[in-house]
């Protein structure tokens, strides 16, 4: 895991000191709400319904142990003794106030954490794939890059007030676990033919009320001009992305009014600028932080077996492991998942057992994934039962990763002051629909994902099954969506047809995946079902 | 005519009024423009012989597209003075200093305490911009940025 310098220390400890300043200003009111809004927001400090919301930044999702007890005792200390883990591998605390606001910040600071540029126009949090450094199919540890990536973009002064956030994602495996399409600048790591490590550049991909899948820019940069090309692309994006509606403000709109081809043609004329200004750190520089992500010391010759007696177990072997590339070990995922729970929260307490585990069995190391679960990414088989017994205790082994219980929603009306109608009851309704976990084995890997307004927060684009929050005369109403994914073969899923009551798009889900048992051929997915036979079934069944 | 309230320069400001770019890319003996957000601002690059002041316009405080264009003139080698105007707020202070402002004329004066403070407040940068300070990679490997 990455380590602080006396460098980056001081940037967070400045950064606190700066929004105490801030606040202080705020509170005795010589900086007005309107100014203090946005510095606020690049703090990660929102203004929600009830209270302030505080988003504290994961960097691609990877922390220590520390780090996750941290987590919990401001869980514990300044909100309601949970936190909500997002889409974009962030905390969110729901209960903030704001006079806490840069106590917390300095706590952060303690353990190398920061909310730094967590909301507002900026180069948000750099996402990546939550198996990096132990998947069995990766070209390399991507962390690295989005590392380098993390410092460049920390403060950067030309882009603070961009036309809207901006969002990058870095991967290095051919299966796209991190929606890496789906980002404003999407990177992933390829090899040339003389073995050396390149990064592949996508851009203007997003979800939001316009969703776009991000076409490639560029084949090839290389890590000595990685800086230098992401920097290029987003001067043009500064300069030439529109604001004069906040709803086309996004790169994608940039991208797809001008076209891929043109948007590439300035880049590239900039990018030949930008190589002349000596932007990028030298190799030393990915080297010095590639060495905080070698290998931990894995034990060699482990045996892959697994004692398999106990029959919930297994199947929770099954459904929460992901192939290591070292023999003996595996990565799993510790679902956030219950049956009718909130997707993405823990209580204080779950999350320090996550910290013990991760401690004590996965080299004290934990990653957040987009789907709002939590990975231990190098964990000894043999260790598996200990492991799952503890968390089974805890509330924290429900066998459910990829299946329809797995879901992602975003706060919805519950929360948001942007929302059309609420997602989590949604979410809980079907989690206990279909909580046994035999039936949503049978249905497979099922993607649903539930937003409770058009910005799509919750990816309802990239779901396999999407729900959508719509108002309709004042009450809420849900549409469906089918044939999303915002993995490697990314789509974006389409309406149905009419929207429903509460109860209605619950019965709507069971209605589609009936249809999918009933036409499905060995081996399909739901999504690959859907893709064979098309909207029309679906919607008869749904619609007489 | 603006004039500056806060100025990090050798020499006084530049007394001139500064005229709209349409204006003076059209041909003028005018030493001093002003850029508005949508503008580009390449169009000044043939003539920064004759520039001694770029004002750039900032009417909304968000709108961050000034900060691309007094990147440019630096980078292209502009060394007169460049001056923000508008909605110019202390916040936005070392941002706009690293990206080359040498210069300040905000609609509402800054306080000179938060300006002091405000200047103080980031030990070190990431990045390399025109600004000449050393990135902090280029501190942790003893090398020039
Ligand atoms: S999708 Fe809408 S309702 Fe849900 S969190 Fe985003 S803005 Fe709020």
């Amino acid at each position: 895991m990455y380590q602080y310098d006396q460098y980056d220390q001081a940037m967070v400890d400045a950064r606190v000191a700066e929004f105490r300043d801030q606040v202080r200003r705020r509170l005795d009111g010589s900086l007005p709400e309107e100014e203090f809004r946005h510095l606020r927001l690049k703090n990660g400090l929102y203004l929600q319904l009830h209270a302030y919301m505080l988003r504290v930044a994961i960097p691609y999702g990877t922390l220590n142990s520390k780090q996750m007890h941290m987590l919990a005792h401001i869980a514990r200390k300044y909100d309601k003794g949970y936190g909500h883990f997002t889409t974009r591998q962030n905390i969110q605390y729901n209960w903030i106030k704001l006079e806490d606001a840069p106590d917390i910040l300095a706590e952060l600071a303690t353990v190398e954490m920061h909310a730094i540029q967590t909301s507002g126009n900026c180069i948000r949090n750099i996402s990546s794939d939550q198996f990096a450094g132990a998947a069995a199919d990766e070209i390399a540890d991507p962390r690295p890059w989005a590392e380098l990536l993390r410092q460049w973009s920390t403060f950067h002064p030309e882009f603070q007030l961009l036309p809207r956030k901006f969002k990058i994602a870095v991967i290095a495996s051919p299966s796209d676990r991190a929606a890496m399409r789906l980002h404003d600048i999407g990177i992933e790591l390829v090899k040339n033919d003389a073995g050396v490590l390149g990064a592949k550049f996508f851009a203007g991909g997003g979800m939001g009320r316009t969703p776009m899948i991000a076409p490639m820019i560029r084949e090839w940069v290389p890590a000595e001009e990685l800086i230098s090309y992401a920097e290029a692309c987003l001067r043009v994006y500064n300069r030439h992305g529109r604001r004069d509606n906040k709803y086309k403000a996004r790169i994608k709109i940039l991208v797809h009014e001008i076209g891929a081809d043109e948007y590439r043609r300035q880049v590239e004329e900039e990018f030949a600028h930008m190589k002349t200004l000596g932007l990028d750190p030298p190799a030393a520089e990915l080297e010095r932080i590639s060495a905080f992500f070698r290998d931990p010391p894995f034990e060699q010759g482990l045996s892959d077996d697994i004692d398999r007696s106990d029959p919930d177990f297994a199947v929770w072997v099954d459904q929460n492991t992901h192939p290591h590339r070292v023999p003996g070990y595996t990565s799993l995922t510790i679902s956030l998942k219950p049956a009718g729970g909130i997707p993405g929260d823990a209580t204080a307490e779950q999350i320090d057992l996550m910290a013990e585990l991760a401690r004590d069995y996965a080299f004290d190391e934990l990653r957040v994934t987009h789907a709002q679960n939590i990975v231990l990414a190098h964990v000894r088989k043999a260790d598996l039962y200990a492991i799952w017994q503890k968390l089974d205790d805890a509330g924290l082994a429900t066998a459910n990763l990829d299946l329809i219980g797995d879901m992602i929603a975003c706060p919805g009306l519950d929360y948001c002051s942007l929302a059309n109608a609420r997602s989590i009851p949604v979410a809980q309704k079907i989690s206990e629909r279909f909580a046994d976990t035999g039936r949503q084995r049978e249905l497979g890997e099922l993607k649903l994902k539930i937003s409770g307004c058009i910005n799509a927060c919750g990816h309802h684009h990239a779901g396999h099954i999407g729900i959508l929050g719509v108002d309709k005369k004042g009450l809420e109403n849900y549409q469906l969506l089918l044939g999303g994914s915002g993995a490697e073969d990314v789509s974006l899923a389409r309406i149905v047809g009419p929207g429903f009551d509460e109860d209605g798009i619950v019965n709507a889900v069971e209605t589609v995946t009936n249809v999918y048992l009933g036409a499905r051929e060995p081996g399909e997915r739901f999504v690959d079902t859907y893709r064979r036979i098309g909207m029309q079934p679906f919607k008869e069944a749904l619609y007489g | 005519m603006t004039t500056p309230q806060i100025l990090y320069r050798d020499e006084p400001a530049v007394t001139d009024t500064a005229i709209p770019l349409a204006e003076f890319t059209a041909g003028t003996n005018s030493a001093a423009v002003r850029i508005e957000p949508g503008e580009d601002v390449r169009a000044l690059l043939p003539l920064l012989d004759q520039l001694r002041l770029v004002e750039v316009n900032f009417p909304s405080f968000g709108d961050g597209r000034g900060f691309s264009s007094a990147q440019i003139l630096r980078e292209a080698g502009y060394k007169g003075e460049l001056r923000a105007v508008g909605d110019v707020l202390v916040d936005q202070f070392v941002f706009l200093r690293r990206c080359g402002f040498d210069s300040f004329a905000p609609n509402r004066p800054l306080d000179p305490d938060d300006v002091k403070a405000a200047e103080g407040f980031f030990p070190e940068f990431y990045q390399k911009t025109s600004d000449g300070v050393a990135a902090i990679w280029a501190k942790r490997h003893q090398v020039a940025s």
